[in-house]
């Protein structure tokens, strides 16, 4: 693909695939989607802001200062980090392993 | 492991074991989720950060999924090193990071349905107290 490509694609909308686990994967019916995010959400915390908007329970879970995780392929992102199309993003509650 | 280098002096271990009791309710199992692919790459960089602090020799760490029952074990963490005093303070430390950033999540089954475990303040304080300036 031509660099200049993709920057149109980013400009139109990004796609990304995302993945629930655990409670949260039960409480938002789902373990993973692919959904589509207009140009304006560039990183986390506008991902988290865009999902909130889709009401309960999405709001709720997903406010600011709820202790869950968000990691950007398979690495533990914070809520600064750029999401970019072909991304996967992963929610998940706090680990309660071992 | 002992047979794979003279040099080691000590083989600390531990192994984490399903209660039948928790926060009150019965426990009739366990179901243990993880996230393939970040979990392994978070083990591993537990792993890293321990060999980075302490001396060690040889380390494995092994966490189960999947449902299990009370008296199973669900994580076996084993550390060598020279002398005793690395091999415990390591094995305490991996078992201190693993439960506060691996990626598993715990669901009770219990007669009143399933709940997932919450996180706890208690295993936090624990990691903390491994924090470098």
């Amino acid at each position: 693909m031509e660099p200049n490509d993709s920057a149109v694609d980013e400009r139109v909308s990004i796609a990304v695939e995302v993945l629930y686990f655990a409670r949260l994967r039960e409480v938002f019916g789902r373990d993973r989607e692919r959904a589509q995010l207009p140009a304006d959400v560039r990183n986390v915390a506008d991902f988290m802001a865009w999902l909130r908007k889709r009401g309960a329970p999405w709001d709720k879970e997903l406010a600011p200062g709820r202790p869950f995780l968000v990691a950007i392929n398979e690495e533990m992102a914070d809520p600064g980090m750029p999401i970019r199309s072909g991304d996967t993003v992963a929610i998940m509650p706090p680990v309660t392993g071992g | 492991m002992r047979r794979s280098n003279p040099r080691i002096g000590a083989i600390a271990c531990f192994v984490g074991v399903v209660r039948d009791l928790n926060e009150g309710a019965d426990v009739a199992d366990m179901t243990l989720e993880h996230y393939p692919g970040l979990t392994e790459k978070a083990l591993e960089k537990i792993e890293a950060e321990a060999r980075a602090r302490w001396n060690i020799l040889d380390a494995l760490v092994v966490h189960r999924v999947g449902v299990l029952r009370p008296s199973d074990q669900i994580v076996l963490v084993v550390v060598a090193s020279a002398h005793r005093g690395e091999a415990f303070q390591a094995c305490e430390f991996l078992m201190d990071y693993l439960k506060t950033k691996a990626p598993f999540w715990k669901k009770e089954g219990t007669p009143q349905g399933g709940r997932w475990v919450e996180s706890r303040q208690s295993d936090d304080t624990a990691a903390e107290r491994w924090r470098t300036a």
